[in-house]
């Protein structure tokens, strides 16, 4: 069986990983760390889940959060609405920071997730899916759907305490793209959809996935 | 797999962080560039002590205003009344919901102190080159990594109230200054996360310094 040899990374030990069942994955011994699994089928499962997640963000983003009423007042709210109001309130920065995390980042997961899908299903991947990859990283670690949800929640609360609360269509969006962006980020493998592009150096992608590799004295 | 030579970069092997590939650089001193992503290739993340404490002392000295400037400001026909994050807490728990007080309490007070106090913990036990508890340590650093973001649940809770809160003259609420130095504490002690590298944990570790 072609062993698959792979460095932890969170700890650097050099391991064999042997082939594992579908749905298996294999733990680094030395730090607990998490190194293979074997997702059969990931790539179809996470593009319905990005498509599921595309349809639920425009809803989350569309549709008004909240409404409530106070002495016959009343007042409503999106999900952009709360970076709008901070930017008129001369709250510039943080106004940004809101919509980057809770707007431009989850987009762009969502994005790179379907552009990648998409180009990976007919091997070889162009090289600038490889850079896609990597923003869809970074662009996940920004994404904080979930935590902007409670702390709608936490509002929500917190206003009902002295005002009528109605909750929106966007507030069941939001908790629903949760568990889809969750979902769709569990199902996707990485090595899969890398082992799908274009090297760097030109090579065609490699079939068999992660196989240590020699870089041999280049140009 | 056992034996002394499992060590990747002890091997002259290293990983990919951007790809995962397993590369063996023709020159381990100068490793290049990655083969299959172009990104280029470092056995451990470049000065990570340094910028990671770096990055803690910065958001260790805007934890102090973001907690003692007010986060918010309520202005109605007769009163004008700033809530700073402590103080919002606490109206959150006398008008009974303790649950929700103590969850903004534990995302706003805690996580960030106990993210800082686990950072320098980490980076101390690597400075005195410890290569006990590899294994905790390892886990009480993934486990930093996962909880970091929820301290920005407060930011959301502002934005989202003053968002909802504008019946001029009637009453309404105000975004202050601690949101912002809030929002920076989070936005620090991610950066510090992520420019620490967790493998040096293990580079004293007694079964290969032998």
């Amino acid at each position: 069986m072609n062993a698959l040899v792979v460095a932890c990374p969170d700890c650097d030990l050099l391991q064999r990983v042997p082939a594992l069942p579908r749905g298996g994955s294999a733990r680094c011994p030395r730090c607990g760390r998490k190194v293979a699994a074997n997702k059969t089928g990931s790539l179809d499962r996470s593009m319905a889940l990005a498509f599921a997640a595309l349809t639920v963000f425009v809803i989350a983003n569309a549709e008004p959060l909240m409404t409530l009423s106070i002495k016959g007042l009343t007042s409503t709210t999106t999900i952009l609405g709360g970076v709008t109001e901070m930017w008129r309130q001369r709250e510039w920065i943080t106004s940004l920071l809101v919509a980057l995390f809770a707007v431009v980042a989850p987009a762009l997961e969502i994005g790179f997730m379907l552009v990648i899908l998409f180009a990976v299903r007919r091997p070889p991947a162009p090289r600038w899916i490889g850079t896609l990859l990597r923003w869809a990283k970074i662009s996940g670690l920004w994404s904080m759907v979930e935590v902007m949800t409670l702390g709608i929640l936490v509002a929500l609360v917190k206003i009902a305490s002295f005002a009528r609360v109605k909750p929106g269509l966007g507030i069941f969006a939001a908790s629903a793209l949760i568990v889809l962006l969750a979902a769709m980020a569990a199902s996707f493998d990485p090595a899969e959809a890398w082992s799908r592009v274009r090297w760097a150096n030109g090579d065609p992608p490699t079939p068999s996935r992660g196989v240590a590799a020699r870089k041999d004295a280049g140009p | 797999m056992t034996g002394a030579a499992a060590i990747a970069a002890r091997a002259d092997h290293l990983r990919c962080e951007a790809c995962g590939l397993l590369v063996r650089p023709a020159a381990p001193a100068e490793p290049g560039r990655c083969p299959r992503c172009g990104e280029e290739l470092a056995f451990r993340r470049r000065d990570a002590v340094q910028r990671t404490w770096a990055f803690i002392i910065a958001a260790a000295i805007c934890y102090l205003p973001a907690n003692i400037l007010p986060v918010m400001t309520t202005r109605s026909l007769r009163y004008k009344e700033p809530d700073t994050i402590l103080s919002g807490v606490a109206l959150l728990y006398r008008t009974g919901s303790w649950h929700l007080a103590l969850l903004v309490l534990i995302a706003s007070v805690m996580i960030p102190l106990a993210k800082l106090g686990a950072l320098a913990y980490l980076l101390t036990t690597v400075q005195r080159r410890s290569p006990r508890n590899g294994r905790e340590r390892a886990m009480l650093y993934r486990l930093m990594v996962i909880i970091g973001r929820w301290s920005m649940l407060d930011v959301f809770v502002v934005s989202y109230t003053v968002a909802l809160i504008q019946f001029h003259p009637l009453m309404s609420i105000a975004p202050g200054p601690g949101v912002l130095f809030f929002a920076a504490v989070v936005v620090l002690t991610i950066f510090a996360a992520e420019s620490f590298d967790p493998r040096i944990i293990w580079d004293f570790s007694k079964e290969e310094t032998t």
